[in-house]
C-alpha cells in the first residue's frame, strides 16, 4: 500500500468537499455546472452548488445518513446527482454510482454488495427499477428522485423529491449551523471518496474503493500535464459510474474549477456538444469512430465539388496536419495549403463536430485505430490517448503535447511508476492506486503484489522513448498452434477502423488459423446499400446479402495485407469469417456496459459457428435468443454464409 | 389511481348524420365524463371518424342534440370547437412538413396569442414577452413527449411514429379540456404503441384532460380506456366498461362474424 502522508495538502484542500467550498469562496459567481432544461441552458455558480450541496448533505443527515454509509447514484449525468456525490462526501459517506441503463436484476448485485441504505435516482424509470427489487434489498431505506415527472401517485413514505430533501436540509442547517462544517472538517484525505464498480468483464463486479487523495492526485497530475485552468468547459455525458467521467467531470472539475455541462438527454448529446463547444473533451474511441463514420457518410452524399475539396484537403491534412499540431518543421507550401484547408474544410468540420474550442481531447477505454486517431489530429484537434483503469483512477499514462504517437498510450504520468513483468504484464504504482476492493481482501491481495505494484492485466512494453504500448489483455494474448503470437484485440481494432465494421471478434488461440465474427455498421452499410439499390429489410437481412459479404471481404483482405508486413503478427491473418445475424448487445451479455466484447461468452454462445468456421463448412444455420429493451424475449435465426478471405505471404519472416 | 372521473362534460343525444341518402350515424346517444378515457371502436366504416367530426363541429348532424358542460350546443364551426377547449389529432397526419417540430407545436398556441399581428411581426414589447411565454409552454410539451432531440428537425424528415407524437404535441399546445385522438396508434410498432399509450395516460393523469380516442388495436383499447362505446354500421351496439363490452355478444358478432 502506498504511503499517502505527503498528500495532506498544505492549504488543507485534500478532500473534495473542502475543494468545493474553497471554489465557492474564491470564485462564487463563476459557473460550476450547466444543464439544458426546457431548451435553455441553466447555470449554477459555485456559490449555488455549494449552497445546494450543503442543503442536500444536511437533508441526508436528517434522514439518518451517517459516516461510512454508501449512497447509490443512478441516472444520466444531472447536476443534482453530481451534487449528491459531494453531499455524501461531506458527511463522510461514499457515493456509489451505477450504470443507469442496467436492468434492475443487474443492479441488484451491486446494491446488495455495497449494503446500500440510501439511493438517489434520476427519474421514475429508475425508481421503478428499485421498487422492483426492493424485496431483495433489506438494507434500502430511502430513495430520493430528481425528476418528479410521473411520480404523483407514488406515495411510499421512503420516496423523497430532491427539492423536499433540500428543504429538510435547509431547516436542519438553520437549527444546527455548525453541524456540516464539523462534518467536513472530519473528512480525511485517506477516506474513501467514491466506490466504482468494475464492469465485470471478468466475474462478478468488484467495488473499487478510491480515496480523496488518490483521485485528487490523479486529477492534479492530469491538470498539470495539460495546463488545465478554471476557465474550461467539459460536456459530461458518459456514464457517471465510469471512472473516466468521475475523473474528468467530478474530480478534475473540483480540482481545477472548470464548468461541467450536462446534456439535455442522451439523444441530444451531439447538438449539445455543438452548443457548448467544450474546451476539454473525453470520449471512448467508439464515439470518435461513429463521428467519423457520420462525416464520411455525409461526405459521400455531398456534391462533386464539395467532395473534391474535401478529399484534396484531407490529403493535405494527412501529409502535414499532425506535424503542424506537434510543432514539427513543415514546408512553407504545405503550411499555406493547410491554412487554406483550415479556412474551407477543417474549420467548418471542427465546428460541425462541436470541437472548435477544444484545447485537449482524450480517448481511452479501448485501443483507437491509428488512422482514426490521425484523422482528428490532422484536422487540428489535439486528440490524445491516455491509459488507466478503474483501479488507478484512469491515470497511468498520458500523451504529453508534442510527443503523441498513435500506437502508444504515452509516457507515465507524473507520480506514476511503471514496470513490465516477465510475462509482459504492465505493473503500476503511485498515489492513484485503489485503497482496496470493497469487502474483498482476497481480490485486493491478488491484484497488488508485495512491492505495492498493481497488476493491470494488460500486456504491453515500453518503447525506445519510454512510451507504453499496450498489445492486448494479458489473458487474451494467445498462441496459434504453430506457436506464433495471437493478439485478437489488435486485429479486431484494425478491422473496426473500417466504417462498415462495427464490431469484430477474432478467434485463433490453439488453432491453426485465425477466424472472425463481424458485425456490420447498419448506418454505413445501409447507406452504401441504398446507393447501390440493394433493398433490405433489417439488420439480419442486410448482413446476409452476398454484396455485403463481398464488401466485408475486401476490408478483411486489406487488413490481411497490412498484417503480412509485420512479422510479429503476420500469422494472424484472418482466413475465414462470417457476418453475424444480430448485433452484439450488452442486453444479451455479449458486450459489457462499456461496450467491450466479452470474448469467452461469445465463444461459448456461438460455438456452432466457430466449429463451422474451423470445419471448413460453407454455411451454418443458427437460432439465437434476444432480449428486447422492454425485457421481452424473441428469437432471430439465419443461415450464415462463411467466406474465405485471401491471405498474403509473410513479407519477411522474423529471424 | 387518484384521478377522479367527474360529471358528464359532453352529452350526445340521438345523433343522426346523413350524407344525402347515406346514413353515417343513426340515433346514437352516449356521453363523455370529465377526466375519463373514452374509446370509440367499431369495424371499418362504422362511423367512428364521423362521430369525432360531429363532436368537434366539422359535421353537423341533422337530428339530435349535443350538450357541452350542461348547455345545448348550437351549430358550431371547427375553429369554435378549438376555442371551447376541444383539440384533436388526425388519422392521416396533418402537420406542416417543412416546418420544424418546434414551429409545428407553436402553431397549436395560435388561439392563445393575444397581441396583434403587427407587433408580432416586429417582435416588439408585449408580443415578444408573449412569445417567450408560449415558447416555454411548448418546451414543456417537448420535454413531456421526450422529443428534445428533434426540436429543430423538419417534420417531413421524421419517421411516422415521431410525427404522430408531434401531432399529439400540437394538440396539447392548445391545453385542451377534451382531446380527440383519431387512431393515434395506427401503423406503429409495438414499442411506439407502448410509448404512445404511456403519453396518453400521462396526459390524462397529469393534466386531467378528457380523452376520446378511436383505435383498432383491441389490446390498447381494453388496457387504457375507462369506458368503450361500440359502433357498427352507424349504430351503437355496445357501451360500457371494457370488460362488459368484450363479453357483449353483439360486439363479438360485429367483430368476428355471425358464426361465433
Amino acid at each position: 500500500m502506498p504511503t499517502q502522508v505527503n498528500y495532506a495538502a498544505l492549504d488543507g484542500l485534500h478532500t473534495f468537499p473542502r475543494l468545493l467550498f474553497h471554489h465557492a469562496q474564491v470564485r462564487p459567481a463563476a459557473p460550476a455546472m450547466r444543464e439544458k432544461n426546457l431548451g435553455i441552458w441553466q447555470t449554477w455558480t459555485w456559490a449555488d452548488v455549494a449552497e445546494r450541496v450543503r442543503a442536500l448533505a444536511c437533508g441526508l443527515a436528517s434522514l439518518g445518513f451517517k459516516r461510512g454509509d454508501n449512497l447509490a447514484i443512478i441516472g444520466d449525468n444531472r447536476p443534482h446527482l453530481y451534487m449528491m456525490m459531494s453531499a455524501a462526501q461531506c458527511l463522510g459517506g461514499v457515493p456509489v454510482p451505477l450504470y443507469q441503463d442496467a436492468v434492475a436484476a443487474e443492479m441488484l448485485f451491486v446494491l446488495q454488495d455495497a449494503g446500500i441504505r440510501f439511493a438517489i435516482v434520476e427519474d421514475q424509470e429508475q425508481v421503478d427499477k428499485l421498487l422492483e427489487i426492493k424485496d431483495q434489498l433489506p438494507t434500502l431505506e430511502h430513495i430520493v428522485y430528481d425528476d418528479p415527472r410521473g411520480m404523483r401517485h407514488y406515495n411510499q413514505p421512503f420516496l423523497h423529491d430532491v427539492h423536499e430533501l433540500m428543504e429538510m436540509g435547509r431547516i436542519h442547517d438553520r437549527n444546527h449551523p455548525d453541524f456540516l462544517n464539523a462534518e467536513v472538517e472530519q473528512g480525511h484525505f485517506d477516506d474513501v471518496s467514491v466506490m466504482l464498480y468494475t464492469s465485470g468483464t471478468t466475474g462478478k463486479p468488484k467495488g473499487v474503493c478510491q480515496t480523496h487523495a488518490a483521485f485528487i492526485a490523479a486529477a492534479q497530475g492530469g491538470a498539470q500535464v495539460d495546463k488545465l485552468g478554471a476557465d474550461g468547459d467539459i460536456l459530461s455525458y458518459l456514464p457517471m459510474a465510469w471512472v473516466g467521467d468521475h475523473l474528468f467531470s467530478f474530480a478534475q472539475s473540483l480540482v481545477c474549477g472548470f464548468t461541467i455541462n450536462c446534456p439535455e438527454s442522451a439523444d441530444t448529446v451531439m447538438t449539445d456538444l455543438r452548443e457548448i463547444g467544450p474546451t476539454y473533451y473525453f470520449a471512448p474511441p467508439r464515439v470518435f469512430e461513429s463521428l467519423l463514420t457520420s462525416v464520411q457518410i455525409r461526405m459521400e452524399d455531398a456534391g462533386p465539388i464539395k467532395q473534391k475539396l474535401y478529399h484534396h484537403f484531407m490529403q493535405v491534412a494527412k501529409r502535414c496536419g499532425a506535424d503542424i499540431l506537434d510543432g514539427k518543421p513543415v514546408s512553407g507550401a504545405d503550411r499555406f495549403q493547410y491554412w487554406l484547408g483550415s479556412l474551407m474544410i477543417y474549420g467548418p468540420l471542427r465546428n460541425v463536430l462541436g470541437m472548435s474550442r477544444i484545447k485537449v481531447a482524450y480517448t481511452a477505454g479501448a485501443a483507437i485505430g491509428p488512422e482514426l486517431f490521425k484523422f482528428y489530429r490532422s484536422i487540428g484537434i489535439n486528440l490524445k490517448q491516455l491509459y488507466g483503469q478503474t483501479e488507478t483512477c484512469a491515470y497511468v499514462c498520458l500523451q504529453p503535447d508534442g510527443q503523441v504517437k498513435s500506437d502508444t498510450v504515452g509516457a507515465p504520468a507524473p507520480g506514476v511508476e511503471i514496470k513490465i513483468a516477465d510475462n509482459g504484464e504492465v505493473l503500476v504504482k503511485g498515489a492513484m492506486l485503489l485503497k482496496e476492493y470493497y469487502q474483498r481482501p482476497d481480490a485486493t491481495a491478488e491484484s497488488i503484489n508485495a512491492d505495492g505494484y498493481f497488476l493491470t492485466g494488460d500486456a504491453g512494453f515500453l518503447d525506445e522513448d519510454g512510451h507504453l504500448k499496450i498489445i492486448d489483455r494479458a489473458k487474451d494474448v494467445g498462441k496459434l498452434s504453430n506457436g506464433a503470437m495471437f493478439a485478437p484485440n489488435y486485429i479486431e481494432n484494425k478491422l473496426k477502423f473500417y466504417p462498415f465494421v462495427k464490431e469484430a471478434v477474432c478467434f485463433g488461440h490453439d488453432r491453426d488459423m485465425v477466424t472472425a465474427f463481424i458485425n456490420i455498421d447498419i448506418g454505413a452499410v445501409g447507406n452504401w446499400a441504398e446507393r447501390r439499390n440493394i433493398a433490405y429489410a433489417g439488420y439480419t437481412d442486410l448482413a446476409g446479402k452476398a454484396q455485403v459479404l463481398e464488401l466485408i471481404k475486401t476490408c478483411i483482405e486489406e487488413v490481411n495485407a497490412g498484417l503480412a508486413h509485420d512479422a510479429m503478427v503476420a500469422d494472424s491473418q484472418v482466413h475465414r469469417f462470417l457476418v453475424l445475424h444480430k448485433e452484439l448487445d450488452p442486453d444479451d451479455d455479449e458486450l459489457t456496459r462499456t461496450r467491450k466484447v466479452r470474448r469467452n461468452f461469445i465463444a461459448e454462445k456461438y460455438k456452432v459457428l466457430i466449429d463451422a468456421l474451423y470445419a471448413g463448412k460453407p454455411n451454418q444455420y443458427i437460432e439465437t435468443e434476444v432480449k428486447f429493451e422492454d425485457g421481452r424475449r424473441g428469437k432471430v435465426s439465419a443461415d450464415l454464409t462463411i467466406v474465405d478471405a485471401k491471405t498474403f505471404p509473410v513479407a519477411k519472416k522474423a529471424a | 389511481m387518484s384521478r377522479k372521473i367527474g360529471d358528464v362534460i359532453l352529452d350526445l343525444q340521438n345523433i343522426s348524420l346523413r350524407f344525402g341518402g347515406v346514413k353515417a350515424l343513426t340515433d346514437i346517444s352516449f356521453n363523455i365524463r370529465e377526466h375519463e378515457v373514452r374509446a370509440i371502436i367499431g369495424p371499418n366504416g362504422a362511423g367512428k371518424s364521423s362521430m369525432l367530426n360531429v363532436i368537434n363541429g366539422v359535421y353537423h348532424p341533422q337530428d339530435g342534440k349535443i350538450f357541452y358542460r350542461g348547455a345545448e350546443r348550437k351549430k358550431m364551426e371547427p375553429h369554435m370547437a378549438a376555442s371551447t377547449g376541444i383539440a384533436r389529432t388526425f388519422q392521416n397526419i396533418a402537420l406542416f412538413k417543412g416546418m420544424s417540430v418546434l414551429d409545428n407545436i407553436m402553431t397549436g398556441r395560435t388561439l392563445k396569442m393575444k397581441s396583434n399581428m403587427f407587433l408580432q411581426g416586429l417582435w416588439l414589447g408585449p408580443a415578444r414577452n408573449e412569445e417567450l411565454a408560449h415558447r416555454r409552454k411548448v418546451e414543456e410539451i417537448i420535454d413531456f413527449l421526450e422529443i428534445q432531440h428533434i426540436r429543430k428537425t423538419p417534420v417531413g424528415r421524421l419517421p411516422y411514429g415521431l410525427q404522430k407524437r408531434v401531432d399529439l404535441g400540437r394538440a396539447l399546445a392548445m391545453e385542451p379540456q377534451i382531446l380527440l385522438l383519431d387512431e393515434p396508434m395506427a401503423g406503429m410498432n409495438v414499442e411506439e404503441k407502448q410509448d404512445m399509450c404511456r403519453f396518453i395516460l400521462d396526459v390524462n393523469d397529469q393534466f386531467g384532460t378528457t380523452i376520446v380516442l378511436i383505435e383498432h388495436d383491441m389490446g390498447v383499447v381494453m388496457d387504457i380506456s375507462d369506458r368503450v362505446v361500440v359502433l357498427d354500421y352507424g349504430k351503437k351496439i355496445g357501451d360500457g366498461l371494457p370488460d362488459e363490452v368484450r363479453s357483449n355478444p353483439e360486439v363479438i358478432r360485429a367483430y368476428l362474424g355471425a358464426g361465433h
